[in-house]
C-alpha cells in the first residue's frame, strides 16, 4: 500500500486543520486577582451529551456563578487527544485542570507529574491497585473524584425488585469494566435486600469504549431480558441504552436510566433514574481551589454527600407505588446512616 | 420461548450487515476497496433521519439516506479513479468525515451530541419482536430481493460482467472499449446507496440518530464479504452467521451456561481470520482490487 503524495498533503492539511480548530479552548479565563481559572476536558461525546458532559458543564457554570471561577474547556475528539487538551491547559496556567470521565486516569497521572504547581481532578478516576493489593495513591497536586454509584444503584434495584410483577429484572451494562460493575452490584444487592427470590439478569455490550454508544447492541440486549420474563431493566451504558429505552417501548415494558434524568427518552417507560452529580463534584473541587482548601487523594460522593441519588418527581410519581416509595426512602436513609453499607462489587 | 426467538434475533440483527456486505461486494468487484462503508452506513443513517424529520414521510428518509450514502460514495470514488488516492486511506478519510460531519450536524441541527429527535418507524403491519413481525417488516423484502438482484446483476446481465471485468483486469476492460473509471464510479455508488440503507435500517430500528451508531458494523460487513469469497449470496451467509454469533453471546450472557461471553464475542473475528488464512477454500479476491488505473 503506497499512500500517494496528493493524498498525504490533503490527509495532512486536513489533520492540521482539525488540530487547530480544538486547541482553541473555549470559554474566558480572565479573573479577578483571586478568584481561581478552571480548565475542564470533556469526556468523548462532548457537550450536549444530556447527560456526563452536560452535568460537568453545568457545575463549571455554578463554578463561575457562585464562585467567581474563570472558566473553559476543551472538547477533544477521539483518541489521544485528550491527554494533549489536559497538557494546554495546565501550560497555560490555570489553576485547576479537570478531566472528565475514567478514560483519562492515565493521562492525569502523567501531567499531574510534569506541572506539580497545578492542581488536577478526575471525574470517575480510576484506581490502580499495586501489587500488594493496596490502593495506590493519586500524585498529591491530583484529586480523584469518585462516586459512590453502587449506593444509587442499590437504591433503583431495590425499587426495580419491589415494583416488578414477574421477579424479573434486568441490567445492561456498558463497557465490561470495574466501574460499570459497581453499578451492577449496588443493583443486585439492593434487589436481594428487599426480595432476595428475585431473578437479576445481567448482560454487557462489549468489551471496548465502543460499548458505551451501540444502541443497536443495548436494543437487542433488552429484548433478550424482556423475552426473558424481565419486565423493568437498570442501564449503565451510555447512549447504548438509548436502545434499552428503545426496546421498552416497543415492549411496553420499564427501564431504569443512569447518570442524569432520562425521563424524557421514553416518557411513561423510564421507572427512575440513577442521576450522578457531576455538577456537585466539579463545583466541590472548584471550591476547595477558592478557599485554598485543595488536596491531592481521593474523593468520594455518595447518596449521604449528593454525589449519586435516584429521582422521584412528578413524572415517575405514577409509577412508583407510594408503599414502595417509603421503603425505598428507609433504605435511602439507612445509607446515610451508615447502617447499610453497599458492596462495590 | 428463547428458542423461537434466537433465530429471528440473529436475523434481525444481520440485516444491516448484508445489506453493507452487498455494498461491498459491488465496489470490490469492480475493483475498489470500500473500508468506507462504516462512515456511508452512519452517514445514511443521518440522512434517513434528517429526512423523515423534514419530510415527515420514512419513505422519503430513505431516499434521503440513499441519497446521502451516494454523495460519500461519490467522493470516494473520485479520490480513488480521478485522484487515483489510495484505496485504503481514502476510506479512513471518508470513516472519519462521516464520523465528524454527523457529529457537527447533529449539534447544528438538534443541539445535542448524542442523539436526534425521535422519528416514526418503517410502519408494518404486524408489530412486536417475533417472525411475524420480522416477515412482514418491508425492508427485510428489500433486502432479500437485493441479494437476490446484486447476484443477478453480477452474473448475468452485461453491467454486471463488465463491473467483473474491470475489477479483474481494467487493462483488457479498457482495449475491449469499456470505460473503466465510469464503471467503477458505478459500482461504488451503488455500494454507497447500499451501505446508505443499512444505515436506514439502524435509524428505523432505533427511531433516531445517535452520535456513532453504525458501531463498526461497515467493518464486520466487509469481513464477512470476504468471508463470502466477494461473492453476494455466500457474504450474505456469512452475515447471517455473524448475526447468529452475536444472538448466542447475548443468550449466553443472560443464562448460566457458563461459557466465557467475551469467547463467544470473538468468533465472527476469528472465523474471519481462519477464512483469510485460506482454510475454507481459497479466498481470492478481484484481481485489480485496490489497483489504481490507469
Amino acid at each position: 500500500m503506497t499512500i500517494r503524495p496528493l493524498t498525504a498533503t490533503l490527509l495532512g492539511l486536513a489533520l492540521a486543520d482539525l488540530a487547530l480548530l480544538w486547541l482553541t479552548p473555549a470559554g474566558t479565563a480572565s479573573t479577578r486577582d483571586g478568584d481561581p481559572r478552571v480548565g475542564l476536558v470533556f469526556d468523548v461525546g462532548g457537550l450536549g451529551d444530556k447527560s456526563f458532559n452536560d452535568s460537568a458543564y453545568e457545575g463549571l457554570l455554578l463554578a463561575r456563578r457562585q464562585l467567581g471561577a474563570g472558566i473553559e474547556y476543551i472538547e477533544p475528539g477521539d483518541g489521544a487527544d485528550r491527554e494533549s487538551g489536559i497538557r494546554l491547559l495546565a501550560a497555560q496556567g490555570v489553576d485547576l485542570v479537570i478531566g472528565v470521565g475514567f478514560m483519562f486516569t492515565d493521562d492525569l497521572n502523567l501531567v499531574a507529574r510534569e506541572y506539580p504547581g497545578v492542581f488536577f481532578a478526575g471525574v470517575d478516576y480510576a484506581l490502580q491497585i499495586g501489587k500488594n493489593g493496596q490502593v495506590i495513591q493519586p500524585p498529591p497536586n491530583l484529586l480523584a473524584l469518585k462516586f459512590r454509584e453502587e449506593e444509587g444503584s442499590f437504591l433503583t434495584g431495590a425499587l426495580a425488585a419491589l415494583t416488578s410483577k414477574t421477579g424479573i429484572i434486568g441490567f445492561v451494562g456498558g463497557m465490561d469494566i470495574p466501574l460499570i460493575h459497581k453499578f451492577e452490584a449496588g443493583y443486585r444487592a439492593g434487589a436481594a435486600r428487599v426480595r432476595p427470590d428475585c431473578t437479576v439478569l445481567v448482560a454487557y455490550a462489549g468489551v471496548s469504549p465502543q460499548a458505551f454508544k451501540d444502541p443497536g447492541k443495548g436494543k437487542e440486549l433488552a429484548l433478550t431480558q424482556y423475552a426473558r420474563g424481565a419486565d423493568i431493566i437498570f442501564h449503565a451504558s451510555g447512549s447504548t441504552g438509548l436502545g434499552v429505552f428503545e426496546a421498552a417501548r416497543e415492549t411496553g415494558k420499564l427501564a431504569i436510566g443512569v447518570d442524569a434524568d432520562q425521563y424524557s427518552e421514553a416518557p411513561g417507560h423510564v421507572l427512575t433514574s440513577m442521576v450522578k452529580r457531576v455538577d456537585q463534584a466539579v463545583l466541590q473541587a472548584v471550591r476547595s481551589v477558592k478557599e485554598g482548601q485543595f488536596q491531592g487523594g481521593i474523593m468520594t460522593l455518595g447518596i449521604k454527600e449528593g454525589g449519586v441519588d435516584y429521582i422521584y418527581d412528578e413524572h415517575n410519581r405514577d409509577l412508583i407505588d407510594p408503599a414502595v416509595r417509603r421503603q425505598v426512602e428507609a433504605l435511602r436513609a439507612a445509607i446515610i446512616s451508615g447502617d447499610i453499607v453497599v458492596p462495590s462489587r | 420461548m428463547i428458542n423461537c426467538d434466537l433465530p429471528v434475533q440473529a436475523l434481525r440483527i444481520s440485516v444491516p450487515y448484508v445489506l453493507a456486505a452487498l455494498g461491498g461486494v459491488v465496489s470490490e468487484r469492480s475493483g475498489v476497496i470500500n473500508i468506507g462503508l462504516e462512515g456511508m452506513m452512519l452517514l445514511g443513517a443521518f440522512g434517513t433521519v434528517v429526512g423523515t424529520l423534514m419530510t415527515g414521510s420514512p419513505l422519503a428518509g430513505l431516499g434521503f439516506g440513499l441519497l446521502a450514502g451516494l454523495l460519500l460514495a461519490a467522493v470516494h470514488a473520485t479520490a480513488t479513479g480521478v485522484f487515483r488516492a489510495d484505496h485504503i486511506v481514502s476510506g479512513l478519510a471518508i470513516n472519519l468525515l462521516a464520523a465528524g460531519a454527523t457529529r457537527v450536524l447533529l449539534k447544528r441541527l438538534y443541539h445535542s451530541s448524542s442523539n436526534s429527535p425521535r422519528i416514526e418507524g418503517i410502519t408494518s403491519l404486524v408489530t412486536g419482536h417475533g417472525l411475524l413481525a420480522l416477515l412482514a417488516h418491508p425492508l427485510v423484502w428489500v433486502t432479500v430481493g437485493l441479494v437476490a438482484g446484486v447476484w443477478w446483476l453480477l452474473n448475468r446481465t452485461v453491467l454486471g460482467l463488465r463491473l467483473s471485468s474491470v475489477g479483474e483486469h481494467p487493462e483488457a476492460a479498457a482495449a475491449a472499449g469499456l470505460r473503466v473509471l465510469r464503471l467503477r464510479a458505478i459500482g461504488v455508488m451503488m455500494s454507497g446507496m447500499l451501505a446508505g440503507m443499512s444505515g436506514a435500517w439502524l435509524a428505523f430500528d432505533q427511531h433516531q440518530f445517535t452520535d456513532g451508531m453504525s458501531g463498526g458494523r461497515g467493518y464486520i460487513a466487509l469481513a464477512a464479504m470476504i468471508f463470502g469469497k466477494w461473492r453476494p449470496v455466500p457474504a450474505a451467509a456469512a452475515c447471517i452467521l455473524f448475526g447468529s454469533a452475536e444472538a448466542i453471546q447475548m443468550a449466553l450472557q443472560g443464562g448460566s451456561a457458563g461459557i466465557p461471553v467475551q469467547l463467544v464475542q470473538t468468533l465472527p473475528y476469528v472465523l474471519t481470520l481462519v477464512a483469510l488464512a485460506g482454510a475454507i477454500g481459497r479466498a481470492r479476491p478481484p484481481a485489480a482490487v485496490g489497483r489504481p488505473y490507469p
